[in-house]
């Protein structure tokens, strides 16, 4: 376990990101049928492959890999989280101002991620959105940074508290998007945004503890 | 003006249509220009390879190849996911050109006729919009 983290956990985050991704693309796509339009299982799975066709070892800092991955995503997926996720990786982009990030810098990175998905579904907490993932994962993250632990912790802690804010839009009605059509119908499911938020900065902890 | 003038006595301001369903975006497109026959009319509808969705390349290009062929652009969107791919599109250019590209904000059909009309007659994109916007001419 390195104490920062560089260009080479990135790249080791969106290879794990994009097997985790088909791994639950049914259970994603289930839970979306559920309360969605159920294209986000497949969405997803077929964003990132295309992101880990276009990554190369090359990139010369994290800012970049997020930058491609960005792009990509806002290219290639065609629902709701294409442009979510894509400006999340953008903004998260933006924040990975050092190569070399400490518990500070995926803080930053977590809150530029969460900024963007705000900025673009205009969600706050408690609508069932993947907000409800971003946020707590966020605040767990800046603890960890306040305590002086290490990057990897922080993204443990994040990953961590992200899962328990997915698993906590289970009895939320949702009031953004389209699940807001199906009132509280939409109760009794977890959000599939949520979910992938939460898959995502899991694989993110696994790579940096796997260095 | 900043704006090149558009070709051939073609309207000032375009429109493009944004659905998840490249159908329907093409239904909507052919629609409006039955009552607009010299505004410029762009579908962007569903995904790169076709399913249902939206594409950030298709709105995009569409936006671009009308800003260069000297118009303002309204866009038009069916549900939110359309408009947060518009967004998106939208952040990403330059501020210069952020004046002569609006996302309008109304009912997609009966919005991009009133847009497509308000177009034909001559009115300027804050015209465009504004109608785009305006459901109760329509009810």
């Amino acid at each position: 376990m390195s104490e920062h983290l560089t260009t080479a956990w990135a790249l080791a985050w969106i290879a794990r990101a994009q097997a985790a991704l088909a791994e639950h693309r049914m259970e994603l796509i289930d839970l979306d049928r559920a309360i969605g339009d159920g294209d986000h299982g497949e969405n997803m799975d077929r964003g990132f492959k295309a992101v880990v066709a276009k990554l190369d070892a090359g990139s010369p800092d994290v800012a970049s890999v997020l930058k491609l991955v960005a792009a990509t995503l806002m290219s290639t997926v065609g629902g709701a989280s294409g442009p979510l996720y894509g400006t999340a990786f953008l903004r998260a982009s933006k924040a990975a101002s050092e190569n070399e990030l400490d518990a500070n810098g995926v803080a930053a990175i977590i809150a530029g991620a969460l900024e963007g998905v705000v900025a673009r579904g205009k969600a706050t907490t408690g609508e069932k959105t993947m907000v409800d993932a971003w946020t707590p994962a966020l605040a767990a993250a800046q603890d960890v940074a306040a305590a002086g632990g290490s990057a990897t912790e922080a993204l443990r802690a994040a990953a961590t508290a992200a899962q328990a804010g997915a698993e906590a839009t289970i009895p939320m009605q949702a009031t953004k998007g389209r699940a807001s059509y199906l009132g509280e119908r939409s109760i009794g499911h977890q959000d599939p945004g949520a979910t992938s938020t939460a898959l995502l900065l899991a694989t993110a902890a696994d790579a940096a503890e796997a260095l | 003006m900043t704006l090149r003038e558009p070709q051939d006595g073609a309207a000032a301001v375009a429109l493009v249509i944004v659905s998840h369903s490249e159908q329907l975006a093409a239904g909507v497109v052919e629609l409006a220009a039955q009552m607009a026959n010299d505004v410029e009319l762009r579908a962007a509808g569903g995904t790169d390879d076709g399913r249902i969705g939206t594409s950030f390349d298709k709105v995009n290009d569409a936006v671009n190849e009308l800003r260069a062929a000297g118009h303002d652009v309204a866009v038009l969107t069916d549900l939110g996911s359309a408009t947060m791919t518009v967004e998106s599109v939208l952040d990403l250019l330059d501020s210069d050109e952020a004046t002569h590209i609006r996302f309008a904000d109304g009912p997609l059909v009966e919005g991009a006729v009133a847009a497509a009309v308000t177009a034909q007659v001559g009115g300027d994109l804050d015209a465009v919009v504004g109608a785009a916007r305006a459901r109760e001419l329509f009810t």
